[in-house]
């Protein structure tokens, strides 16, 4: 167990130190998200309308946590194919579990602190009350649908293997496609009818769904009061089942790659 | 139980590419072709053999990194594939390309490498330090970035990496390439130190005859995938019937060792 531990840290202890090393990019990274986000809320703000305002604040917060959480876990594996240190994690007595385990624990961390510092500078731009938001059920729902995010992230961590500059690309796109099936900004349904059936298959489309229930914005142009978490009880239902398919999928591919990389010598530095 | 710390028996192991415009033609590289070798328990074996030999592909297979095609593996008695867990346990491994992150210091690199190794951190710190000392690099240099240091300072840090576990069984991919002849020195000393003091079993790859033979007990010839001789230096200048291990391998590969190696070898004799 004690060697279990020390594993994990050592990710967790890696992930800090580069993070600590490249700070000055965290902080150009946090600051445009924050304008980003700014100017996507603002669009509520001249409309005039609370209701969109709000529409437009949970997409940004909850995007913004899970899109760095599926970002940082895809990408680690491109980080690592370019500095040539792949090799030595591979050779590495640690099971690929602690490894992926480590990388998204250190991920989602990471896109919590930034997430809450988008809402707290969005908040120095758009004059909103939250108080009547179901807080401890938004947590809820963030942490279920960060499950599902990691098993995505680690599914799409494979594409570095096969080739770091296009598993890249590949990783940016299903991302796109991911933020336009879902709703982020807008409801589903105003999606092109052959599109809409992607939105189904996105954690996120049900993440947002239930997001907007806590922080109370109905069904009418009225704002009310944050849904109890029993009012997402079928979100919740399909974002565990979600995790509970993702993760282990994510891991099994990630065994398969492996497997394939260590046959076809895929594993050395590219970059 | 076996005293052989290495044991491979008729290795192949083959690459395909895929070519031409809709990637149909496909081409087969024949990386290593039935190579059988055995180094004992202590022993510290040299491979000699130019670029694309094999040499690194042969090193990867012992490292779990790669699959054998065929063959046979056996490393401290674990077999390869199988027993690849129990092998990493014990094997270091060292590659001519230092491949670290370059933003984090030496001392953030090796304690996260001792992490994953399930090592306490302030043991392995200070293990770190002994070996860094023991090759000759300045502790202050720890917390430097390693991108600030140079190409010599980071393969030192590259071999305590390897040594942090203190691994029975060494696998030194060229780890001296690149190196100025005192840097080389200081890491070729502490080979043999740690030969000395702990049995350590260590398979060095080079295209330098000098340090070859300073270093290893026996030593294998490879050229095009293949394990073409092997003997002691003296046994293999007899058998080519050469003056030096250059000229031996000459004889016996029909092929000169790169340039690099040339070169080096010039410079190592320069300074004798």
């Amino acid at each position: 167990m004690e060697q279990v531990l020390r594993q994990t840290w050592g990710f967790l202890f890696r992930d800090y130190h580069l993070t600590r090393r490249y700070f000055s990019w965290v902080v150009v990274f946090t600051f445009y998200a924050v304008v980003n986000s700014a100017t996507v809320v603002l669009i509520g703000v001249a409309a005039g309308d609370r209701r969109l305002t709000l529409t437009l604040m949970v997409g940004v917060m909850l995007w913004g946590l899970l899109s760095v959480v599926f970002q940082e876990i895809a990408n680690s594996i491109t980080y690592e194919r370019w500095e040539g240190t792949l090799e030595y994690t591979f050779m590495a007595p640690v099971s690929r579990l602690i490894h992926l385990a480590g990388v998204s624990l250190f991920s989602t961390a990471y896109a919590v602190v930034r997430a809450v510092i988008i809402v707290l500078g969005m908040l120095l731009f758009v004059d909103i009350d939250l108080s009547r938001a179901n807080w401890p059920g938004l947590v809820v729902v963030l942490a279920v649908s960060s499950v599902a995010f990691i098993g995505l992230g680690l599914m799409a961590a494979v594409l570095p293997v096969f080739s770091p500059e296009r598993g890249a690309e590949a990783t940016n796109i299903f991302q796109g496609v991911l933020l336009l099936v879902s709703g982020v900004y807008y409801d589903v349904s105003v999606l092109p009818r052959w599109l809409q059936p992607l939105s189904v298959v996105s954690p996120a489309t049900y993440a947002l769904s239930a997001c907007r229930k806590l922080v109370g914005i109905g069904a009418g142009s009225e704002m009310v009061a944050g849904a109890p978490l029993s009012a997402c009880a079928y979100e919740l239902t399909v974002l565990t089942l979600m995790g509970l398919v993702f993760v282990p999928l994510g891991l099994y591919v990630f065994a398969l790659v492996e497997r394939w990389a260590k046959q076809t010598g895929k594993l050395k530095r590219t970059g | 139980m076996s005293n052989l710390g290495i044991e491979v028996r008729s290795l192949s192991k083959s690459f395909s590419k895929r070519k031409g415009l809709m990637r149909t033609r496909r081409s087969v590289t024949r990386a290593l072709a039935d190579v059988s070798f055995e180094v004992a328990v202590g022993e510290t074996y040299g491979l000699l053999g130019p670029n694309g030999s094999g040499k690194s592909t042969l090193i990867r297979v012992l490292s779990t990194l790669l699959t054998p095609d065929e063959g046979d593996v056996r490393m401290l008695g674990y077999h390869i594939p199988g027993e690849e867990d129990e092998v990493r346990r014990r094997v270091g491994r060292v590659s001519v390309d230092a491949a670290f992150y370059k933003k984090l210091s030496a001392r953030e690199n090796l304690l996260y490498s001792a992490l994953l190794y399930g090592l306490d951190k302030a043991a392995a710190e200070r293990r770190a330090l002994e070996i860094l000392e023991a090759l000759g690099m300045e502790g202050e240099k720890f917390t430097d970035p390693l991108e600030e240091l140079s190409r010599g300072m980071q393969q030192k840090v590259a071999i305590t990496r390897a040594l942090l576990v203190n691994p029975p069984l060494l696998l030194l991919d060229e780890p001296t390439t690149g190196l100025d002849p005192k840097s080389r020195r200081d890491v070729q000393t502490f080979l043999e130190k740690l030969r000395g003091e702990h049995g350590t079993t260590i398979l060095l790859t080079s295209h330098d005859m000098a340090e070859t033979e300073r270093l290893c007990a026996r030593i294998g010839f490879i050229a095009g995938g293949r394990l073409i001789a092997e003997g002691t230096a003296d046994e293999l200048k007899a058998t080519a019937g050469a003056e030096t291990l250059d000229d031996a391998f000459i004889a016996l590969a029909g092929q000169k060792l790169d340039d690099e190696g040339e070169k080096r070898r010039e410079a190592v004799l320069a300074e004798a």
